[in-house]
């Protein structure tokens, strides 16, 4: 079976789409030699018209893949770290997102923002550090993490190929994730996956911490029984898989490596109690309100979500039940 | 390529002036909601640069941006719809008077964000390009947008890739309240040096004037040139937005109004053409507004329920806000 790093996976669905259709181009700050390590090779295979290094001007860059998915174009953006998009969110926000409606429906803007790197790389510290996806789920921009390279692969190339823009967020804590991949294939949007089923509670997980889940799902195996739910896409949600995962086990608790206040952990947990009758009450794990992430490593672990603090949590929501 | 037929160039200034008019008059009788940037007294800068464009071009342009999609050609009628919030509007209502856009002749709308018109237009026709078409680009901007990050990046980005887009600054002396002098360090077209932008400066009172210098800079720039910029000096002859009817705002002094007013696009261009000419036009301009006013008034609002119908172009469905 061949193995795949999640990081390849990300290159192999970019060549793939850039060698499908001519509308593909990539467009970012050293991507002909391909700082991030997921555009190697691209530049050499495809040519620099497609696969183009720009000057360090993000918000022109950025509307400038407006312009040209607005001309027939699709594309694929990419940033090398997450806070850039604290930078051109209004590019993103107000007009590549807004343009459909407010044209009346005279166009589509099928942009693709891949950030490799998203969230904690260890010692990155406070400004590289961030996991801004919750805010484009806020205001509606298609938004994917995905924790897999599988779905990684799979989720870039819906990505690419969706018409309306779409920020995929690739965490820095899964880029070196291998996998057995046996076919690559297109992975839906606002569709979940179900990584391990169990009968106690869900716990629901974001990008590279549904692989923490999964390790302490197996810690807590013969005490609890542990569902974990990657909802792979945050924007769109599958909240009918995941409406069905916790009526079966009524009990929730949300694992997100971004802050607490107005996080996806919230939204996932209000959109599921307006549906189910919980048996316990919801928990979320997530960064401390206004998190900054500070640079001493034990500083930047006791920062982020821990599998500590998920066993804890899942303990909690047993004992709680009513 | 280049019209440079006076009489249309006439039709062209006075079709904005009349239709800002009859907007301004919607506005006061509460027919168009939220009120409009009039574009009264710039009219020559639009009329003269679209002049100059050919079918395959792109523009964008402001919240200023009545004049914009008219001097390229989008129906009138539709466009007054559209202020009007209808859904026979160019967007079916859903832009309004800050957004107007009709894709179709290439005008990737009227952009109510300072500053942001110059990088997605370089984006556009960098693509056009690519696909082997002979496209050029307008970005009308205002003076107040040279201070834009933004904007500044896009100069940037199309003298760097030799993106052929013509810069257009409408220079009216004020970013709503604050005058050129109290808001930008140097000079405009020393923003354009910097960036090696061929830049001139013109007379944007006069339609014809704009025209050759548009003309001689798309030229250029089909030919192979780079970007270039205009800043064509004006005067806006009204408010910088209809509330300032209702709040009396006072930065101008009169004075200066009246030397402002006094330099007319569409007496200057309309002195152009023999007395009976210009009464033909100003008669047909007058009747495609008659028209324009009685569609825009006769079409049906938008249903409610459809209220985000083109949010996604993928089709993908929103939830709901309630219950
Ligand atoms: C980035 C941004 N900042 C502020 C505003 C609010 N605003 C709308 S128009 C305007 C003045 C613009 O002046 P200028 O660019 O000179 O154009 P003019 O209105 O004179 O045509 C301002 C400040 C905005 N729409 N966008």
């Amino acid at each position: 079976m061949p193995r795949l790093s999640y990081r390849r996976a990300l290159t192999r669905a970019l060549a793939d789409e850039l060698a499908r259709d001519e509308a593909v181009f990539l467009l970012g700050e050293d991507v002909q030699v391909g700082a991030s390590l997921v555009t190697t090779g691209l530049a050499k295979r495809f040519g620099t018209e497609r696969v183009r290094d720009t000057p360090l001007s993000e918000q022109a860059f950025t509307s400038f893949a407006t312009g040209a998915a607005l001309a027939g174009l699709r594309p694929v953006v990419e940033f090398q770290i997450p806070s850039l998009l604290f930078l051109v969110f209004e590019q993103i926000v107000n007009h590549a997102h807004k343009f459909p409606l407010m044209t009346g429906g005279q166009c589509s803007v099928p942009v693709t923002y891949l950030v490799p790197g998203s969230g904690s790389r260890t010692g990155w510290a406070g400004q590289h550090s961030d996991h801004p996806y919750s805010l484009f789920a806020h205001v509606g921009v298609v938004t994917v993490v995905p924790a897999t390279p599988a779905d990684a692969y799979g989720l870039l190339v819906t990505a690419i190929r969706h018409d309306d823009p779409v920020v995929v967020f690739a965490p820095a804590g899964a880029m070196d994730l291998r996998d057995d991949v046996d076919d690559l294939t297109p992975v839906p949007l606002g569709r979940g996956r179900i990584h391990r089923f169990g009968d106690d509670v869900t716990v629901v997980a974001i990008g590279h911490l549904v692989h923490d889940a999964l390790a302490v799902a197996e810690e807590l195996a013969d005490q609890v029984s542990v569902e974990v739910f990657d909802p792979r896409t945050l924007y769109p949600f599958d909240i009918d898989g995941l409406t069905e995962s916790v009526t079966r086990t009524g009990r929730i608790v949300v694992l997100d490596d971004a802050n607490r206040s107005c996080g996806m952990a919230a939204e996932i947990i209000a959109s599921v109690v307006e549906r189910v009758r919980l048996l316990a009450p919801p928990r979320r794990v997530t960064r401390p309100d206004g998190a900054v992430l500070p640079f001493a490593p034990a500083l930047d672990r006791a920062v982020q979500p821990g599998r500590d603090q998920l066993a804890t949590a899942i303990h909690l929501t047993m004992k709680d039940t009513s | 390529m280049t019209d440079a037929d006076p009489v249309r160039l006439y039709r062209t200034v006075r079709l904005i002036r009349r239709f800002e008019e009859r907007a301004v008059e919607l506005v006061h009788a509460g027919q168009i909601v939220g009120g409009i940037h009039p574009y009264l007294g710039q009219e020559g800068i639009a009329a003269g640069v679209c002049a100059a464009l050919g079918a395959d071009d792109v523009l964008a342009g402001t919240h200023r941006g009545h004049g914009h999609v008219l001097a390229r050609g989008a129906d009138p009628a539709r466009m007054l719809a559209e202020l009007c919030g209808r859904v026979t509007g160019l967007n079916a209502g859903r832009g309004g008077s800050m957004h107007a856009a009709d894709l179709s002749i290439g005008v990737l709308g009227a952009n109510a964000i300072v500053g942001a018109s110059g990088a997605i237009i370089t984006g556009a026709v960098w693509a056009h390009r690519r696909r082997g078409r002979d496209t050029v680009g307008v970005s009308f901007f205002g003076d107040g947008a040279v201070n834009e990050g933004m904007l500044l990046e896009a100069f940037n980005l199309a003298a760097l890739w030799r993106v052929p887009v013509l810069f257009v600054c409408e220079n009216n002396g004020y970013a709503t309240t604050m005058p050129v002098a109290g808001a930008v360090a140097g000079s405009i077209a020393g923003r354009a040096a910097a960036f090696d932008l061929p830049a001139v400066q013109v007379d944007g009172q006069d339609p014809e004037t704009v025209r050759v210098a548009a003309a001689a800079a798309v030229d250029r720039m089909r030919a192979g040139g780079g970007p270039e910029l205009i800043e064509a000096r004006t005067y806006r002859f009204d408010a910088h937005h209809t509330f300032e009817h209702a709040v009396r705002l006072d930065y101008r002094p009169p004075d200066e109004v009246t030397r402002g007013r006094a330099r007319d696009p569409v007496r200057i261009q309309g002195e152009r053409l023999s007395d009976t000419d210009r009464a033909a036009v100003d008669a047909e301009v007058e009747a495609t507004l008659d028209a324009a006013v009685r569609f825009a008034l006769a079409s049906p609002e938008p249903d409610p329920a459809d209220a985000l119908t083109y949010l996604y172009a993928s089709g993908l469905t929103a939830r709901t806000g309630g219950g």
